[in-house]
């Protein structure tokens, strides 16, 4: 069984059909790119994945281990499985980053029926993560994202994205606003959490990315659709011809 | 006494209440006529209204529908109910002091080993036996506020603490109003607190009912001086039943030199008033005040602070912080005098309010009253709702809907819990919200 199948899907915001009829199917192991110019709708796909409210899904559907994801709540979701890196991770001034992790680390483990971790045991997997990640311990007692850097913030979603093991991990833009050595680091975060189990939907405008993550699977999605799937190698071709021909086509 | 009627049969009810109660009202003489002065003082306005400023957002008329008769004397029972209600609200190392019905409960107080230079009497005790002058002191909250009024006139017990100057307590006083909860009572309170010079305190009230209690009204005040130099920290949680009233008035007066921290927060009671009037009396003194609301149903609580600024050179920082589900209602008003001569004075005040549903409502009244030309003075305010996009980020890290408002509303109210100093305090705060969250879970 694939781990994410998304079939036809079609969704609108406001009135307005963003995407119209997009399909992806995403197996365990494998790292798929999506690649397009702005607005082609790549956002609109992470964020009706992982459940965003406001947008209204016409038609098609989404299915996460054969059950249909469409159905679930985005905290049903988490604890399934699907984890969304967000592009902005927003800032919550007044919660304490690792209560954050604790609390959602144990909502997602009361929700699949396991039982919560100790805080010695909790500590100790954050500590380890954090580290690896380059992550400083005063990082984890401030709050939420507040007063973070571009790539300290996304180095905050890959340190969730360890600690909670996600089956499938959606990364929306994750190179935007990071310099290079800031995108090394986060690209080395991601790799380590490469596994046979783990899939990975690689959201990005630029090849840039796919030098440090390389996928096996490239989409370009143009006007709401993909419009063009291959292996990595379309990544190159896009990066030397523009995304002009594909708006063309769509 | 010839005893004008009020307007309306509460007002009415009131009248023969205390018609009733006077003869077992403590204290004879000066402070039977003080009793009564006050009592007509009350009589001229009744219950306050919507169309008296002050009480524009908590009209007593419409919202006390009844007047209930003056608590009795705690029974063993009604001692062995209260006592278990008391367990939760354990310090450790606090000096604790319990108001049982309105009633200075002597069992369940510790009143042994009193630090040298520290006196604590009951209300009842110092009005029967007292000193004019400190008999003088506890009547000195004014009538023109009608609920004070009233309280002046019932008041049957309290605590009178006295700290003589260069006292440090280490260990911090705690006051608990319990309602035994029998019968559906009121019950009339005035406690004192007086320090002296060079001196440290820290001051709890807790206002709780035991398990199961039937409709009460508690009606307190509070009276505090706190002398040059001296420090006091205070932490007020109102935790009343749901279906209790809570009018409560507290007058706090600074020599100079001093702070006087303050956090207070109302997470219980179905109608509550805090009316606190807070006065510089001497210069290079401070004062921060922090209150939280947390109220959900049908509940209504009203904070009204008047920040006096008589002297120069002093600071006040009021902080609020309002939380309203279902069709609660939270008041904050916020008055600030600076007077001609309270030059360099430096006060601000910043409310903030959310609300979580579209019943819910937050009235907030900023007063700044400015007579003095070299002073900083300011005031802020906001509502909304709770922010959807970090709603969203939390219910996508595996958070319900309900853990992620929970944690959203902790942050907010987090930082007027963050200003108390003691950490055992801070403790008994944030189990206090976290009761209210678990409830309305």
């Amino acid at each position: 069984m694939s781990l994410l199948e998304v079939k036809d899907l079609k969704v609108r915001v406001e009135e307005r059909e963003i995407l119209h009829g997009l399909t992806l199917t995403v197996n365990p192991g494998e790292v798929h790119a999506i690649m397009g110019p702005n607005g082609s709708g790549k956002s609109t796909l992470s964020h009706v994945i992982a459940g965003k409210p406001g947008y209204e899904v016409t038609d098609g559907q989404i299915l996460f281990r054969g059950e249909d994801l469409l159905e679930m709540d985005p905290d049903e979701r988490a604890a399934k499985g699907v984890f969304l890196a967000f592009q902005y991770p927003v800032e919550i001034p007044g919660v304490a980053t690792m209560n954050f992790l604790r609390t959602a680390l144990n909502a997602q483990r009361k929700a699949r029926g396991e039982s919560e971790f100790s805080t010695p045991d909790f500590l100790k997997k954050v500590r380890e993560v954090a580290k690896s990640l380059n992550i400083p311990q005063d990082m984890l007692k401030r709050g939420v994202n507040v007063g973070f850097s571009g790539g300290e913030k996304k180095r905050n979603e890959i340190l969730q994205m360890a600690l909670f093991e996600p089956a499938v991990c959606i990364l929306d833009e994750m190179d935007s606003g990071l310099d290079i050595d800031a995108l090394r680091i986060a690209a080395d975060g991601v790799n380590a959490l490469r596994s046979p189990d783990r899939a990975m939907v690689v959201i990005t405008h630029y090849q840039r990315l796919l030098n440090y993550i390389v996928p096996d699977f490239v989409h370009v999605m143009s006007k709401g659709r993909v419009v063009k799937s291959g292996g990595k190698d379309l990544a190159l071709e896009l990066e030397a011809s523009g995304y002009t021909q594909f708006e063309d086509a769509a | 006494m010839n005893v004008v009627l009020a307007k309306n049969e509460t007002g009415r009810a009131l009248s023969e209440s205390f018609a009733v109660a006077r003869d077992r009202l403590p204290g004879g003489g000066k402070v039977a006529e003080a009793r009564n002065t006050a009592f007509e003082a009350y009589e001229r306005v009744g219950l306050p209204h919507r169309r008296l400023e002050e009480w524009k957002y908590t009209d007593l008329r419409a919202l006390m529908r009844e007047v209930l008769p003056l608590a009795a004397a705690p029974d063993a029972a009604a001692l062995k109910q209260a006592a278990a209600a008391v367990k939760l609200q354990a310090i450790k190392g606090a000096r604790r002091l319990v108001l049982v019905d309105g009633v200075f409960a002597p069992k369940l107080s510790e009143l042994e080993g009193l630090e040298k230079g520290v006196t604590v009497r009951t209300l009842r005790d110092v009005l029967e036996t007292g000193d004019a002058a400190l008999q003088t002191q506890l009547f000195t909250p004014d009538n023109a506020n009608p609920m004070v009024a009233l309280n002046s006139a019932m008041m049957t017990d309290g605590v009178v603490i006295e700290i003589a100057n260069g006292v440090v307590l280490k260990q911090p006083l705690q006051v608990i109003h319990v309602a035994s909860g029998a019968t559906s009572a009121a019950m009339f309170t005035r406690s004192l607190l007086r320090l002296g010079k060079d001196t440290g305190v820290t001051l709890v009230e807790s206002y709780i009912a035991a398990e199961g209690a039937k409709a009460y009204q508690a009606h307190d005040s509070m009276i505090v001086a706190i002398g040059d130099n001296s420090r006091l920290d205070h932490v007020r949680l109102v935790e009343d039943g749901r279906d209790a009233f809570n009018i409560s008035s507290a007058v706090i007066t600074l020599g100079a030199h001093a702070h006087f921290n303050t956090f207070g927060m109302t997470s219980g009671a179905a109608v509550s008033r805090y009316q606190a009037t807070i006065t510089f009396a001497g210069e290079g003194s401070r004062v921060e005040t922090n209150g939280v609301n947390l109220l959900n149903g049908r509940q209504h609580a009203d904070t009204t602070l008047f920040m006096d600024h008589a002297v120069p050179h002093c600071a006040s920082r009021e902080v609020f912080r309002a939380v309203a589900d279902d069709r609660g209602h939270s008041v904050f008003q916020g008055r600030i005098i600076v007077r001609p001569d309270a030059q360099k004075t430096d006060a601000k005040m910043m409310t903030r309010a959310l609300l979580l549903s579209d019943d819910a409502e937050a009235d907030n009244k900023p007063e700044l009253e400015i007579f003095a030309d070299d002073v900083t003075c300011g005031h802020g305010a906001t509502t909304g709702a709770l922010d959807e996009s970090l709603l969203f980020y939390l219910r996508a890290r595996g958070l319900s809907e309900k853990e992620a408002q929970a944690l959203l509303i902790q942050a907010f109210v987090g930082e007027a819990i963050e200003s108390i100093v003691n950490d055992d305090l801070r403790e008994l705060a944030i189990a206090a919200a976290q009761r209210w969250l678990e409830a309305r879970a």
